[in-house]
């Protein structure tokens, strides 16, 4: 393979990425060497085992996805604003609404909610790290690798071109000759071994470490909307699993699982796809209403509305979210018998779904609302996700979806799903638990040009895609002709995502203000909040919790407060047990992603040699029997008293 | 993270540590459950799709399968008594049994590696058909996840050897029985669902 085949060559857009990336890659050197900060990323961070420092590791990694993921989509939306524009040609264009999607799906929406939960989840159920904390950070090392194997694809070797869904025959190697599908299919299955870890990793931890008096009722909603995500993904993961090693056989090695010559089925592709794709939608989504769920009870001053329904409408949705899935399909050749169960079982899902956005609604009724930040985001996520709900009821119905199959109705439709579901929880949980991370609050003024113009570049940028949808425009075309009555919605659409965008750039500068200015005496408790992560100090100590609080009831720091048992009393500290730092987790993450990247080439003999990093990594794992350190009772009294005064 | 103990329990049970590990594997084999069962789904679509190469009764001799059937659930049985010697507080027979069981899990390996290559010598690669991408895939990860097993078993011997039979040494070798009793079973739904069925169909 000669240079130019192994670099992306010919694209000015391209080229400019290429030498972006490399400066900034000097750069960051240059400024880490400057600042002789490579012990502290090491010590501190790389080889972290802190539930709260990994967590920030995916929050960072999901805006910059974000960012990433956002590019594409201004690209495609500055292609289409017009007729005719030769801006992206078709291949380009293909390339990137196949990254946008796996990008913001699996490594923007993914890292930033499971990033949040290992922020939060440990502290609010008042445990002192997850269950495995360096299975964790082998996660977040994982998830990171394939991160970045995946975006390394457009300038080394091609995207990725078959779509976010890579439906074969398509994406077979026939169809598709290159490296760019070989991408998806290994770097995907690192990042799903990761979060198979991440699943077991929360339920293990939720299962069996809350607090005393924790019982199942008891728990945060986040907590919960968490663990039955965590269920979704140990249900549903193996499923991708197994379809990305049949993609990665037919591709690399020949086989036939999906090309009809050689008695393979195309349809097998699409099932487990969208087996494992539609939970997947839930497993997204269900944290982001967990959030919601916080934040609306902490800003109304109520307790949530309908706890238990709200329970089993999550657990509810959960288990439908396994029987819809034929629902992406319905055009494709079943029975009017089968469409109609698939039919049914989709309508159903709205039905818990209904459940908790009355819930929500009741929450608010009488309510002392406060019109913070957070709040904005979740009470703007009702409306626009209702949008996008009742949409996907009408395409829920088999008959009509042959209307609707893929067209930019069905576009529009997720976005008003993932973006309020998703994005908007994200924000949410951001400048909610902002303080918990960093011991500052993000302006509330600059979060309010935040909200406004991506909550209105949102709606200008999808709404205008139900009309053309509904006018005939099938999805993924590139351009189109003029007179077809698009090009004015299509062109309000361009503008909308350059406002998105703008509210987009208005949170990173925010995040740099908020660095620099914010005040930093806001106290443990900047929300007057409910639930025990602001039982200790903000930002969380490392042992999160000098004492494991004791709950007696939903909302328990609430109680507490009512009830004047915030204090800690001297006596009650005893050294604290931590985890050591590890090595293992990134240096296995970068093992995989080197034998990633030499599977991606088909570079075989290089593949099974560096795989013996992998085993190395391994056999060093388990022959580790580190068993961590204690904190002594000194070191964490000097720690409580900064924060509370004096101790009792 | 504290190490509580409590005497009533075996001793791998006796830190939560150990009983978060032990419950986060149950759920791990969950998730295995579900790998398989995928697996097995898409070989039942595939699996009449033999575009013209072999069909499974062609080429299966089943007196091998059911040769390679005693051995992986003979090591299954020496699996358990390898776990009984460790509640036992007996070193040399955990060591014994599990070696025990490494044998007769690398004579599994070695009749299923001579299988697939009288396959291959049949005409029935895994580039040939629907059905025989299904069916080596199948086999072929039940075959890697034993080989996984042996060599990661082969290191806890070594760390038993070096420290004995503690929590920790009882809570690995521990997880590690459940891992191969699961392999057992799940061979148990290919011996019945791809040879014998494969035979009778």
């Amino acid at each position: 393979m000669s240079l130019d085949e192994f670099f992306v060559t010919g694209d000015p857009l391209i080229l400019a990425s290429q030498i972006a990336i490399g400066l900034t890659m000097i750069g960051l050197i240059a400024l880490v060497t400057y600042l002789k900060r490579w012990k502290w990323l090491w010590s501190e961070w790389f080889t972290t085992v802190d539930h709260k420092k990994i967590g920030i590791m995916y929050i960072l990694a999901g805006v910059l996805m974000f960012f990433r993921g956002g590019v594409d989509g201004l690209m495609m939306k500055a292609q289409t604003s017009r007729p005719n524009l030769e801006f992206l040609d078709a291949q380009h264009y293909d390339e990137i609404f196949t990254t946008h999607g796996v990008i913001m799906i699996l490594f923007m929406a993914m890292p930033m909610l499971i990033g949040i939960m290992n922020v939060v989840i440990p502290l609010q159920i008042g445990a002192r790290d997850v269950a495995f904390p360096k299975l964790n950070a082998l996660s977040f090392w994982l998830f990171f690798v394939a991160a970045m194997l995946f975006n390394v694809s457009f300038v080394i070797g091609g995207s990725p071109d078959a779509g976010w869904t890579s439906y074969f025959p398509l994406a077979g190697k026939e169809f598709t000759p290159g490296v760019g599908n070989n991408y998806y299919a290994i770097a995907l299955q690192i990042a799903g071994i990761g979060t198979l870890a991440t699943g077991i990793n929360f339920i293990v931890t939720i299962v069996k470490m809350r607090a005393p008096g924790m019982t199942w009722m008891k728990m945060p909603m986040f907590t919960w909307t968490s663990l039955v995500t965590s269920i979704i993904i140990v249900a549903a993961f193996p499923i991708f699993t197994v379809a990305l090693a049949y993609m990665t056989l037919d591709r690399l090695f020949g086989t036939h699982f999906f090309t009809v010559a050689a008695g393979g089925d195309p349809m097998l592709w699409l099932n487990l796809f969208w087996l494992w794709g539609h939970p997947e939608v839930y497993i997204v989504v269900l944290p982001a209403f967990g959030m919601f769920s916080e934040v609306i009870a902490t800003f109304a001053r109520k307790n949530l509305y309908g706890y238990k329904s709200m329970v089993f409408s999550v657990v509810g949705i959960a288990f439908l979210s396994m029987l819809v899935w034929v629902h992406h399909f319905y055009t494709m050749g079943n029975s009017a018998s089968v469409n109609t169960v698939f039919s049914l079982t989709t309508m159903m899902i709205a039905i818990p779904t209904g459940v908790k956005i009355f819930n929500w609604l009741f929450t608010l009724r009488k309510g002392r609302i406060e019109f913070s930040n957070a709040m904005l985001w979740s009470l703007a996520f009702i409306p626009c996700f209702t949008i996008g709900g009742v949409t996907g009821v009408m395409l829920a119905m088999a008959a009509a979806d042959y209307q609707y199959h893929n067209t930019m109705f069905l576009v529009a439709h997720f976005h008003y799903v993932l973006i309020p579901g998703v994005v908007f929880a994200v924000f949410a949980g951001l400048y909610y638990w902002w303080p918990k991370m960093f011991g500052f609050k993000l302006s509330e003024k600059i979060g309010k040009w935040h909200f406004w113009l991506f909550v209105i570049g949102f709606n200008l940028t999808f709404m205008p895609m139900f009309f053309v949808g509904l006018d005939g425009m099938s999805r993924r075309m590139y351009t189109y002709s003029e007179g077809l009555g698009w090009e004015g919605w299509l062109g309000f659409s361009a503008v909308g995502s350059i406002v998105m965008a703008a509210g987009f750039a208005a949170l990173c500068y925010n995040i740099y203000w908020s660095f620099r200015y914010a005040p930093r005496d806001i106290g443990n408790d900047p929300w007057n909040a409910r639930t025990l992560e602001w039982a200790t100090a903000t930002p969380a100590p490392h042992y999160n919790f000098a004492k494991i609080p004791e709950v007696t009831r939903l909302d328990p720091y609430w109680d507490m407060k009512k009830k004047g048992e915030t204090g800690l009393k001297k006596s009650d500290l005893k050294p604290v047990h931590m985890p050591s730092n590890s090595w293992t987790p990134i240096f296995l993450g970068v093992a995989f992603g080197v034998v990633g990247f030499f599977l991606v080439f088909e570079w075989f003999t290089l593949a099974i040699i560096s795989s013996i990093g992998i085993i190395i990594g391994l056999v060093a794992n388990s022959f580790d029997y580190d068993e961590g350190y204690h904190i002594p009772v000194e070191e964490l009294e000097e720690e409580e008293r900064a924060w509370r005064g004096d101790l009792k | 993270m504290t190490a509580h103990t409590s005497a009533n329990v075996p001793l791998e049970y006796q830190t939560n540590q150990n009983q978060m590990n032990i419950l986060g594997f149950w759920i791990f084999l969950g998730a295995e459950i579900v790998l398989f069962s995928t697996l097995f789904a898409s070989y039942f679509v595939l699996e009449h799709n033999t575009a013209g190469g072999p069909v499974g009764h062609e080429i299966f001799i089943l007196k091998d399968v059911l040769i390679e059937t005693f051995l992986l659930l003979t090591s299954s049985f020496t699996c358990g008594l390898a776990i009984h010697a460790m509640r036992n507080n007996s070193k040399n027979g955990l060591m014994f049994w599990t070696i025990i069981t490494l044998l007769f899990g690398l004579g599994f390996l070695y009749m299923e590696i001579n299988e697939f290559i009288h396959y291959i010598h049949e005409g029935a690669t895994i580039q040939t058909s629907g059905f025989t991408a299904a069916f080596f895939t199948l086999l072929g990860t039940h075959g890697a996840h034993v080989s996984f097993g042996i060599v990661w078993i082969a290191l806890l011997l070594i760390q038993l050897a070096k420290r004995g039979i503690t929590q920790v040494t009882a809570r690995k070798f521990f997880i590690a029985s459940l891992y191969w009793h699961f392999l057992d079973v799940v061979w148990i739904f290919i011996f019945t669902f791809v040879y014998l069925k494969g035979m009778v169909m």
